[in-house]
């Protein structure tokens, strides 16, 4: 561990936020032309890429459910994603992070409308600095979204980290390694139901509440910032055929 | 169609829940008959098996003398991977393990990483050039529910039972010694995992009900400085959880793994 403290004197974190503050975040909608829906996320230095496919049929056939639709995920880390070259071929971690990706969106879609199919949301994590799942959750289901897949919600998404015994929102790649406990979770902001949650490192269970507490606050300002994105990109679409 | 059974097990079991019952004739919160044997291997450091219910466990520790992380060249490694071996499940498969194998020992993993229950530092043979990595394989040889917490706790009592063999160093040669020592471990945490149906919690979920369940939590909870902490969580399915739903499973797994540690120290009974 480093001697750089993480967290200043007066309560600033390593890139000048306060404790409870997220870093800048720009999702972009509508970013890829073949896929169904896309969506691309810059969150301070994480960038990600987002494609949704489906519905549609589901291949090798035996996957298919007869009363609903499944979802595929695929998490993934681009090599060049991080300071020292990732091996392209899926790790375990990426194995376990697109199983709990696909658990988190999943249920927000009415997947009982489109029997025999599959949607599959693909994720390339093109630069990682932190918090790569949560955004990678956020950014599909606006892809989702724009895929005009049918929902019940947004998922927003958002990790909190102890660090120096205190907690901080929204987790930056140094908190992360250097942090005593990380906590990402996803909520659908307006049921106000957790689609996930993990947790490593130690907390107490009052910190634990304090952390889940700080986690929901942030989850609602990711939202704000999906809403607005969805509403001036279909804002577009309107002026645009309007103009036809 | 093959959803009709699930459905109509999925009602009798909400049905039983409303009064208190599971149909196996526990109550919401108790767990399956535990049975821990410990060193049933001689050729392993360290082994335990773990029957929950009928769900049966195996775990076996191995040493192997390997090169250091970068980042922490002073320190000993932990690897734990899990098998979900054909003859546990007519629903395993033969093959490398898929997402489920794979996020069930990265969940063993973090509990024991996140409560620092290994002395890593003590793993250490030549700093920054050898050290000792430990693997701990966890074989499912049953699956009747619950595989995590049966793993969980398979790997624990083989960790506390292993033998860490010594070491000699001359001239950055490394010679294994015939003599050795316990494994340095500062504390036991213990993974309770509950599955949610309707809006009802079931600790240590069978596999009838981990076939109906909407989606599962596990929280791990390890003491230190006289003080229960929360050491790693996971929620795995597809379902969701209301936030009381999820303070409901932790404070209830806060109970469970100090009635379960308990059993552990007094050697499984």
């Amino acid at each position: 561990m480093g001697i750089r403290k993480l967290i200043s004197e007066d309560g600033l974190r390593i890139d000048g936020r306060r404790l409870d503050e997220i870093r800048p975040i720009r999702f972009k909608i509508g970013v890829l032309k073949n896929a169904d829906g896309s969506a691309y996320v810059e969150w301070g230095k994480t960038k990600i890429l987002v494609g949704v496919y489906g519905p549609r049929e589901a291949h090798p056939k035996h996957l298919a459910v007869p009363d609903r639709c499944i979802v595929q995920a695929r998490y993934h880390m681009a090599p060049f994603s991080v300071e020292e070259r990732k091996s392209p071929a899926p790790s375990r971690r990426e194995i376990e992070l697109s199983k709990v990706i696909r658990e988190a969106l999943e249920p927000a879609i009415f997947v009982e409308m489109f029997p025999r199919t599959t949607i599959d949301i693909f994720a390339e994590v093109l630069q990682a600095d932190g918090s790569t799942r949560c955004a990678t959750i956020s950014a599909a289901s606006l892809a989702l979204a724009d895929a005009g897949i049918p929902m019940r919600d947004l998922v927003s998404s958002i990790a909190v980290a102890k660090v120096e015994d205190q907690i901080v929102l929204d987790v930056k790649d140094e908190e992360d390694k250097h942090g005593s406990a990380d906590m990402p979770i996803a909520i659908m902001p307006s049921k106000n139901v957790i689609t996930l949650i993990q947790m490593d490192g130690m907390l107490t269970y009052e910190e634990f509440k304090k952390a889940f507490e700080l986690a929901k606050k942030g989850c609602m300002e990711v939202y704000k910032k999906q809403r607005e994105t969805l509403e001036s990109y279909f804002k577009e679409i309107k002026v645009g055929l309007e103009n036809v | 169609m093959s959803n009709i059974v699930p459905s109509i097990k999925k009602r009798h079991i909400m049905a039983l829940a409303e009064s208190g019952k599971r149909i196996d004739g526990r109550g919401l919160t108790d767990m399956r008959k535990l049975e821990i044997r410990t060193n049933v291997l001689d050729k392993a450091e360290g082994s335990a098996t773990v029957k929950l219910g009928d769900t049966y466990v195996i775990a076996g520790i191995k040493f192997e003398i390997g090169d250091p992380f970068p980042d922490i060249p002073n320190e000993g490694v932990i690897s734990v991977n899990a098998e979900f071996l054909p003859l546990a499940s007519p629903t395993f498969e033969s093959g490398p393990p898929d997402e489920r194998a794979i996020e069930l020992a990265r969940i063993v993993d973090r509990a024991f990483r996140g409560a620092k229950m290994i002395n890593t530092q003590r793993l250490c043979i030549i700093p920054g050039k050898k050290v000792w990595i430990v693997w701990v394989d966890i074989f499912i040889l049953d699956h009747c529910g619950n595989l995590i917490d049966a793993s969980a706790l398979a790997s624990l009592c083989a960790l506390m039972t292993t033998k860490m063999p010594r070491t000699e160093v001359i001239e950055n040669e490394v010679k294994v010694l015939n003599e050795y020592v316990p494994l340095p471990i500062s504390n036991l945490p213990i993974t309770i995992t509950l599955a949610k149906i309707g809006d009802k919690l079931f600790v240590d979920p069978s596999l009838d009900e981990e076939e109906v369940m909407d989606c599962r939590i596990s929280v791990a909870f390890v003491e230190k400085n006289g003080q229960e902490h929360i050491c790693a969580m996971q929620k795995g399915g597809p379902g969701i959880l209301t936030p009381e739903e999820l303070m409901r499973a932790v404070e209830i797994a806060k109970v469970k793994s100090q009635e379960l540690r308990k059993i552990v120290l007094s050697g499984g009974e």
